[in-house]
């Protein structure tokens, strides 16, 4: 879908700020969440996870949880089937493992009982008989030959020798020549780096609730990203057709990329079915550290070479990602967006997927993109450094532009880095005083964003006001931007149009809400829906007049004959004509079907100042700057949502988040007393710069958001730190223990 | 699990003496529910001590204050008097969790929760509260210094529970200060932390010093060789040097998920340095 070029890009609703539809439901308890679905007779699930990092489960005894008096069913994997799909098949056992439990955590066997209590009082009954196996957690032991095998026969072919079973996939991108690229180079730097994994850290538990009926139609309520995913994953673990699973999502309280999965659902589905009762499973915050998906950790190499003048003669990237338990591709991901911010003549990159005994990996905002982007852009900072150069000055030398061969492959249309780059040049906070202990440092992020598979249904209610039925949940205040993109169409107030999330048997197939794809993929359909609906007006109205329809042009929320010789008629509104819609042909609606390309890759450049105590170790972020391309805004108060929000969870990142592993495998922090998110009084205020380079592929240039102000943080806080404690950090996160070390080490 | 509210302290004393199983006080309740949900302990008797006489109570007595074991955060910090005389007590205490939590959690319980970590035991420590005790053979008094033995753990008997703590006269030209060392600024644990108490004569000359350590040890550390290092002095650059190398002497810590040995041994000695220095400026010295 082209950007609009007949027509001057000027809004009138596209680009203000009205308060959020959902607003006062959320903020006095009415919204109604994942743990808020109730059905009468129902049931509390509970399940039991494995107390071990690596165990074969030889045998599970359910007798007593059985006879317990209030437990209605208890599964184990006995109770699922063996899907053909080898992902789903991933997805069942890490809902319920399989022979083996394959980390701290992992779920083993589920009851639904009548009560809380009973249902707790019934997990203690159950006996599972474990041999313990030798476990590995890290990423660089897992891959050494001889390292514990998390699961046999899952590499695949094209992966070096040499490295133990647990590295699943390889891969490779770039082009060039690299020894002639770094035999250019007046400076190469080499160096290694580490990443915790983070968890995305959402508010709202994972909740569902879950009603098979025994003539094998099922219900299922849950809190997702996608109830359509949700719905082709869970007909198929429970062997149902799609059309007798109806899926139904509830509000959000936060997904970020870790809600693109299941966890629960196909358990509380077994345990309705097993029970004939509906069934609801709520986890607990200790779950869901345990046993949902945090992202990768990564070890890393990267070597860049500089001339004197700054410009990169060649860059190569090794990534090695530990994504937990089963295979993953979002080393991929990493690899691909690792320089996607430079013009380079010779760059390669390297990924690794390696399995470890901790728990799968999900998508976590931008996913691999945050952990590759902080290396490379910690070794351009220290070239930076070594040469004497400005940071800024040497990514506007190299930035990728229009035209690029991008490091991944594809050739670049018009992106937004440059203008970027030199916003943040511009910006006061670039060459603003330093104070003592304090240092700057800057970093680029990209992502990818998507478009994907979206339905729409806009249906023109009789008094002419407007409802739109779309499939994918809100997680950034996208109900509003939705109806801001229709009223703008339709040349309505945005308060005469209400945008609904619909259930999987109300609307057609939707693609999860990730890749930042939502505002602009939905968005797109529904501008389309909205010009299906003006056509369809302004065919009725042709007929009342007894013209051309192409002599009807609509207007500010009215049919008007296109020019003096259409004809002389009073414009109609769209409440007359709704109003006398069931005696012109019926109701009106405008749909509109696309599995939607052209989403447009997103850049962003962060700026962080920082203080660092030298005799605590401890960091101060003193001043945040994100500025970031929106191609365009449509809602402004949701982008700049986005881009602290990013920000945000990248400092957290960079400074004190991980997921921490005792020698016994075990998770040591699964709660936020010790898994440090910052809090309010640990950052400042996170300003914001919007630029609006419009994207060819959007009707109003729009741009995905949502993940790229993730990616820059951990690279500019790192620069920062460094440069304030004149020593250069290697490892996230930079915890007051490793920075006080690291003060204290000679130079 | 039974609950209880008894309206006095005998009550309380005999339901806590006689139940065969695990029985816990609640008050605040902001260690006890929290550890309950969890799953840490199933108590068979709870007693709630929130109905008994005065145990909300800040009174005055002789020149210091006695604050009842179910006084919260909030009513404690909102007290001009306690605040004035001990500012690193109500500072310490004030510091442990959300508002909501302040709304309900009390310094007995904090005490009692038994945890090297409790951000108000070392400021009770240099401040030399003690503690009022209730149990079978009748009410004592206990320094709060002798009452954490492990971590976890505590030297009160079966039977036994504090209903008040008291915190005692100073003389002019004296103040208090508490700094712990947490990742984030607030909603944190404290990995190291070290509560400082100064008497200063009139030339701002330091006639008295208790420094009292957390987190560093299975229990709160009360450090007299820190002390020495400072009494006698204006708090120069050397002295409180020497204090600080002591405080990290005194220091026995673990490694662990919060913090290492090595960063727990000095930083606890900048913190107490720091303190020293608010608690001297506070007491009217002069730096």
């Amino acid at each position: 879908m082209a950007l609009d070029s007949e027509k001057k890009q000027v809004f009138k609703v596209v680009g203000t700020r009205p308060a959020r539809p959902d607003g006062i439901d959320k903020v006095t308890g009415r919204a109604m969440y994942g743990a808020d679905a109730t059905a009468p007779g129902m049931l509390v699930g509970r399940i039991l996870r494995s107390p071990h990092a690596h165990a074969i489960i030889r045998s599970i005894d359910t007798s007593a949880a059985e006879a317990l008096k209030g437990v209605k069913a208890v599964v184990t994997s006995a109770d699922f089937g063996a899907p053909e799909d080898e992902s789903i098949r991933d997805v069942q056992d890490n809902c319920m493992a399989r022979g083996k439990a394959l980390y701290h955590g992992h779920a083993v066997a589920a009851v639904a009982a009548n009560s809380a209590v009973v249902a707790s009082q019934a997990l203690k009954l159950i006996k599972v008989d474990y041999q313990i196996l030798p476990h590995v957690t890290d990423v660089d032991e897992a891959m050494r030959p001889g390292a514990p095998v998390v699961q046999a026969d899952r590499a695949f072919e094209n992966v070096a020798a040499g490295f133990s079973e647990n590295v699943t996939s390889q891969c490779e991108f770039g082009h060039g020549d690299l020894e002639a690229g770094f035999a250019k180079a007046d400076k190469v730097i080499e160096r290694s780096f580490t990443t915790a994994a983070t968890h995305q850290g959402y508010i709202e538990p994972h909740a569902c609730l879950a009603s098979m009926t025994p003539d094998g139609k099922g219900d299922l309520w849950c809190c997702t990203q996608g109830q359509f995913h949700v719905r082709t994953v869970c007909a198929e673990i429970m062997g149902m057709d799609a059309s007798q699973l109806r899926v139904t999502a509830s509000e959000i309280g936060g997904g970020f990329g870790g809600k693109t999965t299941v966890f629960i659902e196909p358990v509380a589905l077994a345990l309705s079915r097993k029970s004939g009762r509906p069934v609801k499973i709520v986890m607990t915050r200790d779950e869901v550290f345990k046993a949902t998906g945090p992202t990768v950790s990564s070890s890393m190499d990267v070597k860049i070479g500089m001339t004197k003048d700054g410009r990169i003669t060649a860059a190569q990237a090794r990534l090695r990602y530990q994504a937990g338990a089963f295979p993953s591709e979002t080393v991929t991901y990493g690899a691909q967006s690792a320089f996607a911010a430079y013009d380079l003549k010779a760059v390669e990159t390297i990924g690794w997927n390696v399995l470890t005994n901790r728990p799968k990996e999900a998508a976590y905002r931008a996913p691999g993109a945050p952990m590759a982007i902080y290396a490379v852009e910690s070794v351009v900072d220290e070239l930076c450094q070594e040469l004497s150069l400005d940071p800024l000055d040497v990514r506007l030398k190299n930035a990728a532009d229009k035209g690029t061969k991008s490091s991944y492959g594809p050739t670049f249309e018009a992106i937004g880095l440059r203008a970027t780059l030199e916003a943040a040049k511009a910006h006061p906070h670039y060459t603003a005083p330093l104070g003592v202990n304090q240092g700057r440092g800057l970093s680029c992020g990209f992502w990818f964003n998507f478009g994907g598979n979206t339905c729409v249904s806009l249906n023109i209610n009789t008094d002419g006001t407007v409802g739109i039925t779309e499939g994918n949940p809100d997680i950034g205040g996208s109900r509003a931007s939705i109806s801001q993109m229709a009223a703008e169409e339709l040349g309505i107030p945005y308060e005469k149009v209400r945008t609904i999330i619909a259930d999987t048997n109300s609307l057609g197939y939707n693609d999860v809400t990730d890749g930042s794809r939502v505002t602009f993929s939905v968005g797109l359909a529904t501008i389309e829906a909205a010009r299906n609906a003006i056509k369809v007006m302004c065919g009725r109205v042709a007929k009342i007049w007894g013209i051309d329809e192409d002599a009807v042009i609509w207007e500010d929320g009215c049919a008007k004959p296109s020019g003096p010789n259409a004809g002389s008629f009073d414009p109609m509104s769209i409440e007359e004509i709704a109003a006398i819609s069931a005696n012109t042909g019926g109701p009106i609606a405008g749909h509109f079907e696309v599995n939607a390309d052209g989403a447009g890759v997103s850049f962003g450049v962060h700026l962080a100042d920082v203080e660092v105590d030298p005799e605590t170790g401890a960091t101060k972020v003193v001043r945040y700057t994100v500025f970031q391309d929106a191609g365009k805004a449509v809602h402004p108060d949701y982008v700049e949502g986005q881009m602290q929000g990013g920000a945000v969870q990248g400092i957290g990142w960079a400074l004190n988040e991980e997921y921490i592993y005792g020698k016994n495998g075990l998770l040591q922090n699964p709660g936020f007393l010790d898994y440090r998110i910052p809090v309010a009084s640990d950052l400042p205020d996170i300003e914001t710069v919007i630029l609006e380079i419009p994207n060819p592929g959007h009707p109003y240039g729009v741009r995905g958001v949502g993940e790229t102000p993730i990616v820059p943080p951990l690279a500019a806080l790192s620069n920062a730190v460094s440069r304030a404690i004149g020593r250069r950090m290697f490892e996230l996160p930079m915890s007051p223990p490793k920075l006080l070390k690291a003060m204290s080490q000679k130079r | 699990m039974r609950y209880e509210k008894p309206s006095t302290a005998q009550e309380a004393t005999n339901l806590l003496a006689t139940e065969p199983g695990i029985a816990r006080v609640l008050s605040g309740g902001t260690d006890v529910l929290v550890q309950i949900k969890a799953g840490m302990i199933e108590p068979d008797l709870i007693v709630d001590i929130k109905n008994l006489d005065r145990i909300r109570d800040i009174t005055p007595e002789q020149g210091g204050f006695r604050i009842g074991a179910a006084v919260s955060g909030a009513t404690l910090g909102e007290h001009a008097g306690v605040t004035a005389l001990w500012p690193g007590v109500v500072e310490a205490f004030e510091l442990i969790g959300s508002t909501q939590v302040q709304g309900r959690a009390t310094m007995a319980g904090n005490l009692c929760n038994g945890s090297p970590a409790a951000d108000s035991v070392p400021a009770m420590v240099a401040a030399n509260a003690i503690a009022r005790i209730a149990g079978p053979d009748g009410a004592r008094n206990c320094p709060v210094q002798d009452i954490p033995v492990s971590p976890g753990r505590t030297a009160l008997a079966k039977g036994e529970f504090i209903t008040s703590i008291f915190l005692p006269a100073r003389p002019e030209r004296a103040a208090d200060a508490y700094l712990r060392f947490t990742p984030r600024t607030e909603m944190d644990i404290a990995v190291a932390s070290a509560a400082v108490s100064l008497e200063l004569d009139a030339d701002g000359t330091c006639t008295s010093a208790r420094i009292a350590l957390g987190a560093i040890a299975p229990t709160v550390v009360l450090v007299d060789a820190a002390s020495i290092c400072i009494i006698g002095t204006k708090l120069d650059a050397t002295s409180l040097e020497a204090m600080s190398e002591a405080c990290s002497a005194a220091c026995n810590p673990i490694d662990d998920k919060r913090g290492t040995v090595e960063f727990r041994t000095r930083i606890v000695g900048v913190l107490a340095k720091r303190a020293a220095l608010i608690a001297y400026k506070r007491a009217g010295g002069r730096a």
